[in-house]
């Protein structure tokens, strides 16, 4: 049986780049244009370093220098301190090392339900939508609104809604007879599932989206000539959607990850600032170490260790991905 | 195809239900609250507002310049779009079309941006654009145009790896016959390639859009009063001596009934994208 | 691939070079020949608007009478750290700008204020019009002063009148130990739904800052120094026992709603207070001015000075307050110091600290500033405060720090109260000395 891709080329299953490979080389190199795709590439390369790389070339060369407010105003005059400001950070005894430490393991543990929840939602909801009924188009626009909220709007709800005393959900839960006292969400460790929710409910739409539009791409026929064979709508599922969403999949969940392992927005707008230990993300976390307490040496630094990890764990991902991707 | 089977229908009936819940009760509690007066919603929570006012929707214009800010918003959204999926389309053709020294790093090199952290390079970009203000007449710090450079390079990783991967699918023999029929790549990216790709395109955008459309911590550095967006100036309704909850509650309705309406209008363009991309 | 990464290693350090030179020039070609300067005030009222409302009018005045054209921007509380700490470091900023008092030596030891010497001084009127107590909140002790003091105010103790009748308290409290009983008489269950509805005490227990001023003025009152010299002492027993005492307001003593301990806005807490949910609050002068806005009079409420400790440790200080309030400051990078001269002259006139002052309800900053709205309750016990019974916080580069440091370990504790036990004394000793070590970490 051919594998289809998303937008309906079929390609061998063993060798999918050979084909695109040998064609690719030489379209247009007959009228002798190299220059052609550097021209088509160059505005995107000129932004990209003018926004990106510079800039974290400049931050990785003040992790290197002690900046505190005395030499912010000139800071590429702060006292270079080499890996003075590493070796701080990584002293997992020491009290700033530690902090780090607790807020990485809390991020970790927000990033992994957050992605497998907002993926699950949102696979369940392309699913649930993928065969036209009335009222399919109302209910995919409503559940692109909350992508479509500011960040500010949707977080201050959430906020609002998780009040000890006065938020929704307690009055909610009290009426329902579920609770006796009200809980707090805010503070204590229920934060960490607050601020989950509210990352779930923030992020689910994209995954929905992306997700719906790869199924969008899934010719029709394939799932009749499965249906002829009298395969079920799970098995369609496993045998057919999934596959094919293989691809879509590899970049989503790379995209997803790290989002919500830099995510700012959430803890920041739903706690008011600083956020409580159960909920500490780590963006949160150095933003309080480097602005509020005007440490950017260390805040950089931080913010080095964090790029170095996720580069790790990008490179895993996609060493991983291509090669099952070329098993499968 | 046509015949659901009563599980699939049942897994329908959960799924949509329980999502349309959680996705409704924020809003319905934004527009209750709206609907409330200030004394009303600062206490405790009540399904219903005890006497309904839209004065909210009035005061929302003046506590806060809120339809400057929706402006600022709008005009760096959808510049940092158009900017961002025009400067996308051109390198994704290069990726997809050529194989050239360099083209494998520029590809990891863009997906490599995706993981700087902001709370990173925040500091330096304003200071490069500081820097590029002063030297090179350049108007980035506290304007729009800042704002839209910044966000149209956040999207613009995703925006590639995205219309690389739809470029990719577009059969190869539509190139060969354009060129046969005397067209060059760029007629043949914007006639054949880019109508081909338009379902790519339209969630690409939708991206770019909505990346810009909510970003907080670059707004509040890199604007001033003037270029001021909705992400941070709606948290002036937050005050020291009182939070207007009805107000922002009313606000944040106002300002996402475009966006959502955009996307009602843009969800029509995209079914219809895609019958186009399942008939060629 | 190395040498390229290493080019552009050397691009990004040529233009950091020349960011640093054009950054302490640029501003002032530019602003060279355009009279205009920029003016940052910060939120004050209940809304930007309001505040442009207030200051706008004022401001044209000042360009009547002088020529100067100021442009105006309200910055909001939660941008204004990031807007000056970007102005600080870009040195594109405004001319002239409001901070809070407390971080004056912080942003001081930035470099990038203009120093008020006697020469600068001499221009709005000398160093004698404003009050002393406002002036040791300016700068690090022995520089001259980095900004001047524009609105001062106090901590009090605001108490519903009506609820300490119901309770049958004649007089209000003077100690903390009549304090806490008062606070207990007041704690109860008005409707006997079991549920306790109304509490002795109102407070703010996620605001760091909010946190971190008690533990100022606890701390002080049992003896500690928050500072010796540079060195951090957030784990003195001094300090230890007045977080101590902070957080047993909310466990031990039961005397505050433990719903306060999510708390972070000042607005929830005058509700509850304006709606007799909590019987005190401990709060800044200007509150009396925002209780209007809860139809709250001084027939309603009464003020009195932040009680003492009973017994007095040995050691400590009496004090109810430090010296709070809002500073105004030239930035260096101004093109116009002559202009934004002008303009804090006419800012800290008597005239003006009259309006201003009365609007925001705070004390004026100079002593020939006198009108009868001034002798409120609440402005009368500020004076008092602020003559007898303040200190201003410390006056070192590492203050905001503390406010950061202590203040959320401190919030964090009273969430630990709220949500299962109160941390013991060496629970709190041993974070304070970790906020001593990261603070040393860092510096």
């Amino acid at each position: 049986m051919a594998v289809i891709s998303p937008s309906g080329t079929r390609e061998s299953p063993g060798t999918p780049d050979t084909p695109k490979q040998s064609t690719r080389g030489s379209r247009f190199r007959g009228r002798g244009r190299r220059w052609i795709p550097y021209a088509f590439l160059l505005p995107a390369l000129a932004l990209e370093v003018i926004v990106h790389f510079v800039p974290i070339v400049l931050g990785v060369a003040m992790s290197g220098l002690r900046v505190t407010q005395y030499q912010i105003s000139h800071w590429w005059e702060a006292p270079f301190s080499g890996l003075g400001n590493f070796r701080i950070v990584l002293d997992f005894d020491g009290p700033t090392g530690k902090a780090l430490a607790q807020s990485f393991f809390v991020t970790l543990g927000f990033t992994a339900v957050v992605l497998s929840g907002a993926w699950i939602v949102g696979m369940a909801a392309a699913l649930a939508l993928q065969r036209a009924f009335r009222g399919r188009g109302l209910l995919r626009t409503l559940f692109l609104v909350p992508y479509a909220l500011p960040a500010y709007t949707a977080v201050i709800t959430w906020r609002f809604i998780f009040q000890r005393d006065n938020g929704m959900l307690n009055h909610l839960l009290g009426q329902l007879g579920l609770i006796d006292s009200n809980p707090f969400w805010l503070i204590g460790h229920n934060a960490f599932w607050a601020e989950c929710v509210v990352a779930i409910w923030r992020m689910w739409p994209f995954a929905f989206l992306i997700l719906m539009a790869g199924m969008q791409a899934i010719p029709g026929e394939v799932y009749e000539a499965s249906s002829i064979d009298g395969a079920g709508p799970w098995r369609q599922l496993q045998m057919i959607t999934l596959p094919l969403l293989s691809s879509v999949n590899k970049v989503l969940v790379l995209v997803m990850f790290l989002h919500t392992f830099n995510d700012f927005s959430t803890p920041y707008i739903l706690f008011g600032g600083s956020a409580p230990p159960a909920g500490d993300l780590i963006s949160v976390h150095i933003y309080q170490s480097s602005f509020a307490t005007w440490n950017f040496g260390l805040g950089s630094a931080m913010s080095v260790l964090l790029l170095l990890f996720l580069a790790l764990v990008s490179a895993c991902y996609l060493a991983f991905t291509r090669r099952t991707g070329h098993e499968s | 195809m046509n015949h659901d089977t009563p599980g699939y229908r049942l897994f329908r009936y959960v799924t949509l239900t329980l999502l349309s819940v959680f996705v409704l009760a924020p809003l319905y509690v934004m527009l209750a609250s709206s609907l409330k007066t200030l004394p009303d919603v600062q206490g405790e929570f009540t399904w219903f507002p005890s006497s309904p006012t839209f004065q909210s929707f009035i005061d929302i214009w003046h506590t806060v310049p809120l339809a400057q800010y929706f402006v600022n918003s709008l005009i760096v959204a959808v510049s940092a779009t158009v900017l961002s999926v025009l400067v996308a389309v051109f390198a994704s053709y290069a990726l997809s079309r050529w194989t050239f020294p360099g083209s494998g790093s520029f590809k990891s090199a863009v997906l490599a941006t995706q993981m700087f952290p902001g709370i990173l390079f925040l500091l330096p970009l304003y200071l490069l654009f500081v820097y590029a203000d002063q030297n090179l007449g350049t108007d980035l710090v506290g304007t729009r145009t800042g704002l839209i450079v910044t966000y149209l390079t956040f999207s613009l990783p995703f925006a590639v790896w995205m219309l690389v991967g739809y470029f990719d699918t577009v059969p190869r023999d539509l190139d060969e016959a354009a060129k046969v029929d005397g067209a060059g790549p760029l007629r043949t990216l914007l006639q054949i390639i880019v109508p081909a790709a338009t379902p790519g395109i339209v969630a690409v955008c939708i991206y770019a859009f909505m990346t810009a459309w909510g970003e907080v911590l670059f707004a509040s550095v890199l604007t001033d009063e003037q270029s001021r967006t909705l992400a941070v100036g709606l948290q002036a309704y937050s005050t020291e001596a009182n939070v207007y909850w009805n107000q922002v509650m009313a606000a944040s309705l106002v300002v996402s009934v475009p966006v959502v309406a955009g996307f009602l209008l843009l969800q029509r363009f995209l079914i219809t994208g895609f019958t186009a991309g399942a008939v060629k | 691939m190395q040498r390229r990464t290493r080019a552009v290693a050397l691009a990004a350090a040529a233009m950091l070079a020349g960011a640093g030179v054009t950054a302490c020039g640029g501003s002032s070609s530019s602003a060279s020949g355009d009279k205009t300067i920029t003016y940052w005030a910060t939120n004050q009222s209940t809304s930007l608007d309001a505040d442009k409302k207030i200051l706008q009018p004022e401001i044209d005045k000042f360009t009547q009478q002088t020529g100067v054209k100021v442009k105006l921007e309200v910055i909001p509380s939660a941008d204004l750290l990031n807007r000056i700490l970007a102005a600080t470091t870009s040195g594109k900023g405004p001319d002239v700008l409001n901070i809070g008092n407390t971080w004056s030596a912080s942003l001081q030891a930035t470099g990038a204020f203009v120093a008020w010497d006697k020469e600068l001084l001499a221009k709005v009127g000398g160093e004698s019009r404003f009050l002393p107590a406002a002036l040791k909140s300016t700068g690090a002790t022995g520089k001259d002063p980095a900004s001047l003091p524009l609105y001062t105010s106090s901590y009090e103790l605001f108490y519903n009148k009506k609820l300490f009748k119901a309770a049958n308290i004649t007089s209000p409290p003077k100690t903390w130990s009549e304090f806490v009983a008062d606070a207990r008489k007041l704690t109860k269950d008005t409707n006997s739904d079991g549920k306790t509805d109304q509490w002795g005490l109102g407070l703010q227990g996620a605001s760091s800052s909010f946190a971190a001023h008690f533990a100022f003025i606890l701390g002080t009152q049992h003896g500690a120094e928050v500072f010796d010299g540079h060195t951090p002492k957030f784990d003195d027993t001094g300090m230890v026992d007045g977080i101590d005492q902070w957080l047993s307001w909310i466990g031990k003593d039961g005397i505050v709603n433990p719903s306060d301990a999510e708390m972070t806005d000042k607005v929830a807490l005058l509700q509850n207070f304006a709606s007799g949910k909590a019987g005190m609050i401990l709060a800044q002068s200007s509150t009396g001015l925002t209780l209007g806005q809860y139809k709250m009079t001084t027939a309603d409420y009464g003020v009195v000075p932040v009680p003492a400790q009973d017994p007095a440790v040995a050691g400590g200080k009496d004090i109810g307050s430090f010296v709070g309030g809002i500073n105004v400051a030239i930035f260096k990078n101004t093109g116009n110091l002559d202009g934004s001269t002008q303009f804090v002259k006419f800012l800290t006139s008597a005239k003006e600290q009259v309006y201003l002052n009365k609007t925001y309800g705070t004390l004026p900053s100079v002593t020939d500033a006198k009108d009868p709205a001034f002798d409120t309750s609440t402005l009368a016990v500020a004076r008092q405060t602020l003559d007898s019974r303040a200190v201003p916080l410390p006056q070192i580069a590492e203050e905001s720090q503390f406010e950061t440091l202590v203040g959320q370990a401190m919030s964090s504790f009273a969430a630990q109260t709220a949500t299962g036990k109160q941390p013991g004394k060496a629970r709190i000793k041993s974070e304070m000395t970790a906020a001593d070590q990261k603070l040393e970490a860092g510096n």
